[in-house]
């Protein structure tokens, strides 16, 4: 008998070992150095962090790349995830395609998106053979911001869309196809039936797949150093700078926990704007 | 309110023949029930009127107009589905206004038909519920109020009583005949609940194998069966069917069986007795035949006797033992 009611303890045992050993401890550690000065505890790092010349560029550029690619990349595994549900044949083969991306690692998709579009890229090479430019132009440097921006975006996109529409997929899937087979009967619209049915029935995917690339964007870093380098720093990034360039793991920490807070902050905002009453889920 | 007309709608999936050149005519304010076993193509063809499948070969007409090549929510339908499709992100007034919004009906019809039709289905109180605060069979009701609320040409119902209990399902049958009177909507229902069909519906088109066997009043349908399997489907306990001579079988209710004097009829060997209250089913064997009577309640016959058989002669239904279709009824 105690063997049997101690059974479910011990089978979660390995993990609560590996997430208290290797998650909440350097947690609190990260927290506590992050808080510790000279003398004591104190704000002492946050202040240091905040007087730096590239802390408001990190903070506006991370919440510039969130709120630009985020968007987009939810209108566009919606668009996927839902063409993909009008396919009769070859829908899994497109599938695995569109996935392709998720097996990259973020370095490689930034290493790919780099030789694409620097001054030696496949783009500056076609452009240059259709005549439209006279020679090598360079788009990724910190006097053209627009571009650079644009291409980090790009490579974002590209990169992590995939993971939006594999969520957005699945609940698709959960809704059934009675419901949008009642909207068109009485008199909706394909576009009314995405907009008064689909999007509602789907909003508890929406949200799964908000926080989820909303928690990664905002810790962005491999595309975005690939592409920007240092003309382009993020939260992240500047992190990474301090660790090991400046060698004040203190001020890094403090970076780890501003992307915490902001982490959190948006997964609240998330879980409250988007939720979904049990009186209203099918 | 309309009437329909289907011409020559066949569909077939693959090498599949789903339906067969199939032709019927529903009159305006008519309550026609498809009735047929699981795969017969009465869904089907609901779909196909209601647009949600698309026919290989035929026309719909609803009203004279042609609405064949026309998306569902051009059609001036209605429908209600077998789980009933309410939307559960929508409050009870909401779903029944469904139709009228996407119509952009006016504010005060919207306000006018809601209402009425929720007083029709005493749903009042309900109306700021979700679906899912609801019983099974006030979603039902639900799905019927949004159907009837548009005021529909053509009500389309698919199985809309299966997911009920047994008791509630006798209610709502009751109700939704009573509010579809009053409505007066030409309605197509499918069914394989040979009861329902009886009870609810003017004419019943049994559906077997894609064709229609037999199109008809209840009585008819119940009376004079078309074919062989129009006779054992409808009906239950089903039609008996013996053989006799001349390559012809004897179709006979079991109700329509009397039980007569030592030899002034067949003998019949009884092997269960199962005493329903109202009725009481014999199964036995009548020269080696299987045979089912039914008898009025009061009787008390006891398994193992031999009782003696007489089929009321007006009542007996002559049928081609080889192809399954009633013959030229001669008397006796």
């Amino acid at each position: 008998m105690m063997r049997g009611r101690a059974l479910p303890y011990l089978l979660v045992a390995p993990a609560f070992v590996f997430l208290a050993v290797l998650f909440c401890v350097p947690l609190v550690q990260t927290i506590a150095l992050a808080f510790q000065t000279g003398t004591g505890f104190g704000l002492g790092n946050f202040v240091q962090m905040a007087e730096d010349l590239n802390f408001n560029d990190a903070v506006v550029n991370t919440f510039r790349l969130v709120g630009v690619a985020v968007p987009l990349q939810m209108l566009a595994a919606l668009g996927m995830a839902v063409m993909l549900g009008h396919l009769r044949a070859g829908r899994d083969l497109v599938l695995w395609i569109w996935t392709i991306p998720l097996g990259l690692s973020d370095l490689a998709a930034g290493l790919v998106w780099l030789a694409l579009l620097n001054d030696q890229g496949y783009l500056n090479t076609v452009l240059f053979h259709l005549g439209i430019i006279n020679g090598p132009e360079s788009w990724l440097t910190y006097e053209t911001p627009m571009a650079l921006f644009a291409a980090i975006v790009i490579a974002e996109i590209w990169r992590s869309t995939a993971i939006v529409m594999v969520v957005l997929v699945a609940g698709l899937q959960l809704v059934p196809k009675e419901y949008a087979e009642a909207a068109s009967v009485f008199g909706a619209s394909p576009w009314k039936i995405f907009l008064r049915v689909t999007l509602p029935l789907l909003k508890p995917s929406i949200q799964s797949a908000l926080i989820l690339r909303t928690v990664l964007a905002f810790e962005a870093f491999a595309v975005v150093l690939a592409i920007g380098g240092r003309n382009f720093p993020v939260l992240v990034s500047e992190a990474y700078t301090w660790q090991h360039f400046n060698q004040a793991p203190a001020i890094a920490a403090a970076y780890a926990v501003v992307v915490m807070g902001i982490s959190l902050a948006a997964t609240v905002v998330y879980l409250r704007v988007l939720r979904t009453p049990a009186a209203q889920r099918a | 309110m309309a009437g329909i007309v289907i011409d020559g709608i066949s569909k077939a999936f693959g090498n599949t023949v789903a339906l067969a050149a199939l032709d019927l005519a529903v009159a305006d304010r008519e309550f026609v029930a498809l009735l047929g076993p699981s795969g017969c193509g009465k869904t089907t063809l609901l779909r196909i009127i209601a647009g949600l499948e698309t026919a290989t070969t035929g026309r719909v007409l609803i009203g004279g107009r042609d609405v064949t090549n026309l998306p569902p929510r051009a059609r001036g339908l209605a429908m209600v589905f077998q789980n009933y499709a309410v939307f559960p992100h929508l409050r009870v007034c909401d779903n029944i206004a469904f139709g009228l919004k996407m119509a952009r009906a006016e504010r005060t019809r919207i306000d006018r038909q809601v209402a009425r039709t929720a007083e029709l289905l005493q749903l009042a109180p309900y109306l700021d519920r979700y679906p899912a605060q609801l019983s099974g069979g006030q979603r039902q009701r639900v799905a019927v109020a949004r159907a009837l609320a548009v005021e529909p040409a053509l009500l389309l119902m698919d199985e809309p009583l299966s997911n009920l209990d047994a008791l509630l399902r006798l209610d709502m049958r009751a109700e939704l005949k009573d509010v579809l009177r009053e409505a007066g909507t030409t309605t197509i229902y499918v069914t394989h609940d040979q009861t329902e069909a009886m009870a609810l519906a003017d004419r019943i088109a049994v559906l077997h194998g894609g064709r229609i066997e037999q199109i008809g009043s209840p009585s008819a349908i119940y009376h004079s069966p078309a074919t062989r399997f129009v006779g054992s489907f409808v009906g239950s306990p089903p039609m008996n069917f013996l053989r006799a001579d001349a390559g012809r079988l004897m179709g006979i209710r079991p109700e329509d069986i009397d039980l007569v004097d030592a030899g002034a009829g067949l003998p019949f060997r009884v092997s269960v007795v199962e005493p329903l209250g109202a009725q009481t089913l014999l199964t036995g064997t009548t020269d080696g035949q299987v045979v089912r009577v039914a008898l009025p309640g009061e009787h008390v016959i006891a398994a193992g006797a031999t009782l003696f058989l007489r089929p009321r002669p007006d009542r007996i239904r002559w049928m081609d033992a080889a192809t399954g279709n009633a013959l030229a009824q001669a008397a006796g």
